[in-house]
């Protein structure tokens, strides 16, 4: 249980691993911004996408069924949206119908589009999850969002609590687990009953929970306060993110995949009649 | 001048009684000293007054020449005066180790390369350096006290307050967080005021206050502390159990000299008899 608190993040050395945090996050919103791009039935534009996940899958050693496996946590909506596609999107030529249920030719290929388009922005998202940890991430959104210090956003502080919150999952998974069996110990039930019941039965480890949280908060605060924290901009930082020759690349290829996207869009005719 | 210096202090929570009555101490560089009361004593309540998280009501507080009153001096005061606190779970900031170290430094504004040194220099006193990637939530209570004792030592300072900072870990743990301080005490020169109910862990400091009710009742050697029964029975303190042991072995007619309060001590005198 105590691995939940690393994410999905998936520890080796590679090239994407090694990459600037910010740099990856940026990648990934111009990837997806990719994947939109890709206009209905010009499906090459899906494949180019494809293709440029199993190459950076292939440089991020991480292996390619846990991509394919973090689909599972979205499957659901995949699911309904093919579904709803197919049984109630009307346009389209008249395939089969059987009562009120008819499906059309528009209503397949739209699901087919969602399908593609989801799966492979789920793929590209947790490759970024997968060669990045938590910290890094935090690391990384706090540099980015530092523009904002100029309409008086707090950045720093975002950041800190950002940082301190993924720190204290562990912690707080132990304490719920901790708290749990002593609930049991005094003959609490969590496991029968309907779905009201055991949420119910949940409260009695929600309320010891909230409070040790609060008690937490205030000692660490105390012991933030007694290392000088003081939220000045005078603070220095151990951590440099550094822009190398592989973010330079990464960089190249993205753009080389969204320039391939409008490519396929515009030309697509083009190509099918050669 | 001796480095840290209460005068007359007192404080209180919520204005109508005093957590700290009139108490007034010093402490000098190098020295180790042991605050002892039983819980609810006021002893935590000291830490915080020691570097300025509280400020005294009456009287002051005086670190290095820096008065707590005066809200200038904060920084320069926790800067010389660090606390480690009793649960690591909650002193701990980072979700790396050498990240948490780096916390104080980085706050003080402290240069890139310094930081790094300082970081080495930390882990290695509390020996720790090879955790320096490791998560704190992978290890145990003593090595991550140990970690946030390192998160300290990385300001630098003059005196290390310990505020029951061993009461949360099993025996193991305990063992190697005294170890640490004592270290940091002989060889580093660091001031320890280690803030206790563990007797055991009063036995090596040179000098002991024992507070009570908020009152400083009695100061001096550990042998002179616990020589006293009268001041034991009436704070509710124990004896160190090798100091009990020899206790009960002199009223059944062993002939063990006085004033053994550690194992050392006790297993020398049962040798020679």
């Amino acid at each position: 249980m105590r691995d939940i608190a690393f994410g999905q993040y998936y520890p080796a050395k590679s090239f994407v691993h090694n990459m600037d945090p910010r740099v990856k996050i940026l990648l990934s919103i111009a990837y997806i911004v990719a994947v939109f791009l890709v206009a209905p039935f010009h499906y090459l534009g899906f494949a180019a996408c494809l293709l440029f996940v199993i190459i950076a899958t292939l440089f991020s050693k991480v292996p390619f069924l846990r991509i394919l496996k973090s689909i599972k946590a979205v499957l659901f909506f995949v699911i309904l949206s093919a579904v709803l596609q197919i049984f109630f999107n009307t346009n389209g030529n008249l395939l089969w119908s059987w009562g009120i249920i008819k499906i059309t030719d528009e209503g397949l290929f739209n699901a087919g589009f969602i399908v593609a388009r989801i799966t492979l922005i789920v793929m590209g998202a947790s490759l970024l999850t997968f060669t990045t940890t938590p910290v890094e991430l935090a690391d990384g959104i706090e540099s980015l969002m530092y523009p904002l210090k100029f309409i008086k956003f707090p950045v720093h502080d975002f950041a800190l609590v950002m940082s301190i919150a993924l720190r204290f999952i562990p912690t707080l998974i132990e304490e719920t687990d901790r708290i749990i069996k002593a609930q049991k110990a005094r003959g609490a039930d969590f496991e029968s009953g309907n779905i009201f019941r055991r949420a119910k039965a949940l409260i009695p480890v929600l309320i010891p929970l909230l409070i040790s949280s609060l008690r937490r908060a205030d000692e660490l605060a105390d012991a933030m306060d007694a290392r000088c924290y003081s939220g000045s901009d005078k603070r220095t930082r151990y951590k440099k993110m550094k822009i190398t020759y592989r973010d330079v690349l990464g960089f190249l290829v993205v753009a080389g995949l969204i320039t391939g996207v409008v490519f396929l869009n515009k030309f697509y005719i083009l190509i099918t009649v050669l | 001048m001796a480095l840290l210096t209460a005068e007359n202090v007192c404080f209180s929570y919520d204005k109508k009684g005093d957590v700290i009555k009139n108490v007034t101490l010093e402490v000098n560089e190098g020295e180790y000293i042991a605050v002892i009361g039983h819980n609810g004593s006021g002893k935590s309540t000291l830490a915080k007054l020691f570097n300025a998280l509280l400020k005294p009501d009456e009287g002051t507080v005086t670190v290095d020449g820096f008065s707590s009153s005066d809200k200038k001096n904060l920084y320069e005061i926790r800067k010389r005066v660090g606390v480690v606190f009793q649960n690591p779970d909650n002193q701990l900031i980072a979700s790396i180790v050498e990240d948490d170290v780096a916390f104080g430094p980085e706050n003080l504004g402290v240069k890139r390369e310094e930081i790094k040194e300082r970081i080495d220099f930390a882990l290695k006193a509390v020996g720790m350096e090879k955790y320096l990637k490791s998560t704190p939530s992978r290890l145990s209570g003593g090595q991550k006290q140990r970690i946030a004792i390192a998160g300290v030592l990385a300001l630098k300072p003059k005196i290390l307050v310990l505020d029951e900072s061993t009461a949360m870990l099993d025996p193991q743990g305990r063992k190697e967080v005294l170890e640490v301080v004592k270290n940091l005490n002989k060889e580093q020169n660091v001031t320890v005021i280690t803030i206790t109910h563990y007797m055991e862990e009063v036995v090596d400091a040179d000098r002991v206050y024992v507070i009570d009710g908020g009152k400083i009742e009695a100061t001096g050697t550990p042998a002179e502390i616990f020589k006293d029964r009268a001041l034991l029975e009436r704070t509710g303190l124990e004896l160190p159990l090798a100091a009990k042991i020899a206790d009960k072995l002199i009223s059944r007619g062993v002939p063990l000299k006085d004033g053994i309060l550690t194992r050392e001590q006790l297993a020398e005198a049962l040798c020679a008899l």
